[in-house]
């Protein structure tokens, strides 16, 4: 089943159209950071204390695929070693598939099928870019931001997209020297942000170590916190809102692209490009042809 | 049209630890285009079906070079037959003794590739022999 979406067959978009009906239950978590931030430790701990509480847990891990061959090596299993065994617990690996924006295209309705089949909560786990993983928010409710202490620049590069999309920040390896500071930075950071006391959320800034097996607990009473917080806020409607709009769209730019593959042959595109590039045409009345040839009205 | 990538399982059951061979292989079936699950060293059989089934994976390599491996594959095979999986290919690599070969293929492990295989062949021999149904993307 998850493969079948995975591979945006049309078959699975009539099973998701029925999942939706059963879709709606689980609290959606996002995870991300950068590179070697620790983020499948930590979700592997997390699972752990998650257990502890009798919760069925889903985890879908996403990799990159790489841009030259397609293939993927998805590694992400070896960190979740200590969750074998164990039938309440389903990791699916996924790759990337060349999405940007740390989710694959399909993460979406993997996730539906999952939390049809009743697991609460799902951890969606994303690739670690380090920047513009703005698309977990589409798709999770709650976004984990984990941040790794020893990476000073990094500070600097969080300052722009993720401190916006955290709603909670963990600093993972706090057995580390430096983590502290790091915690005191990011603290700095959360008093700068204006909109800090506007909002009636204050982000938490959350610290554990996997190795000493300590703010685990912690992180998932604020996670059920903030689901709580979203509940009553409201905020889960706005939230709920914004993600349908975006799957729409996708879902419409989706079927442009697949009719657009299905109008224009790959010479066609080829010959195209190539009057292009001789100056023979030009791409905007190129694009409005194509455009129209699709059923798109001229404007 | 619709063919999805095939996704492989890369497994090290048993206890040695020597993965330079199974990383070398994962490495090369991605430059292939193939999604490889790497679960690293030191798998038990359970560990190895449960990620199959989990991953929805299109084939098994397992390596192992600690001469268990009469003990373990059997088990591997077992439980993927308790658990319903008939459809997914399995083949092993590392140090298997010729003698032990047949036992092997008997099990219902279709290849056994020893050191100074090409990544080549390995990775024609999963393009062969991956059930083609579960790459179908239209029923």
């Amino acid at each position: 089943m998850v493969t079948l979406i995975e591979s945006e067959a049309p078959v699975a978009t009539r099973y998701l159209a029925q999942l939706h009906q059963h879709a709606g239950k689980a609290h959606i978590i996002g995870i991300t950071g950068s590179p070697g931030a620790g983020k499948s430790t930590l979700v592997s701990r997390l699972v752990r204390e998650l257990r502890k509480r009798e919760k069925k847990v889903a985890v879908v891990a996403v990799d990159p695929t790489s841009p030259f061959s397609g293939g993927a090596i998805l590694g992400d299993r070896i960190r979740m070693l200590e969750l074998s065994g164990d039938p309440n617990v389903f990791i699916r690996s996924m790759a990337s598939r060349g999405s940007l924006g740390g989710l694959s295209a399909s993460t979406r309705d993997v996730v539906r099928a999952m939390d049809a089949a009743g697991y609460d909560p799902i951890i969606i786990e994303t690739v670690g870019t380090g920047q513009a993983e703005v698309e977990v928010m589409r798709t999770a409710q709650s976004v984990v931001v984990v941040v790794a202490p020893g990476m000073g620049d990094d500070i600097q590069a969080i300052k722009a997209g993720i401190l916006e999309i955290a709603d909670i920040f963990a600093v993972s390896k706090m057995d580390k020297p430096g983590a502290q500071q790091t915690v005191a930075e990011l603290a700095m950071l959360l008093s700068l942000d204006p909109n800090r006391k506007k909002s009636s959320w204050r982000i938490p800034i959350v610290k554990t170590s996997a190795l000493k097996e300590s703010g685990l607990d912690e992180l998932a009473d604020r996670l059920q916190e903030h689901r709580t917080f979203l509940h009553e806020s409201g905020m889960m409607e706005t939230r709920e809102q914004r993600q349908v709009q975006s799957e729409l769209r996708a879902l419409i730019l989706q079927a442009v692209s697949h009719a657009l593959t299905e109008a224009v042959s790959e010479d066609e595109w080829s010959s195209l490009i190539d009057k292009i590039i001789r100056r023979e045409r030009d791409p905007y009345s190129v694009a409005r042809e194509l455009e129209a040839r699709i059923g798109l009205q001229q404007s | 049209m619709g063919e999805r990538p095939i996704r492989v399982l890369v497994a090290k059951p048993g206890l040695d630890g020597h993965d330079r061979g199974a990383k070398v292989i994962a490495r090369a079936l991605r430059d292939a285009g193939m999604e490889v699950i790497y679960t690293g060293i030191r798998q038990t059989p359970e560990m190895i079906v449960e990620a199959a089934i989990q991953e929805d994976v299109d084939a098994i390599l397992m390596s192992i070079l600690s001469g268990a491996h009469m003990a373990l594959f059997p088990r591997v095979m077992e439980l993927l037959r308790e658990n319903g999986v008939d459809d997914v290919l399995v083949a092993a690599g590392g140090i298997l003794p010729d003698e032990d070969i047949p036992a092997i293929k008997e099990m219902g492990i279709k290849g056994c590739f020893g050191p100074g295989t090409s990544t080549e062949t390995i990775i024609q021999f999963v393009k062969e022999n991956v059930q083609p149904e579960r790459l179908a993307t239209e029923v």
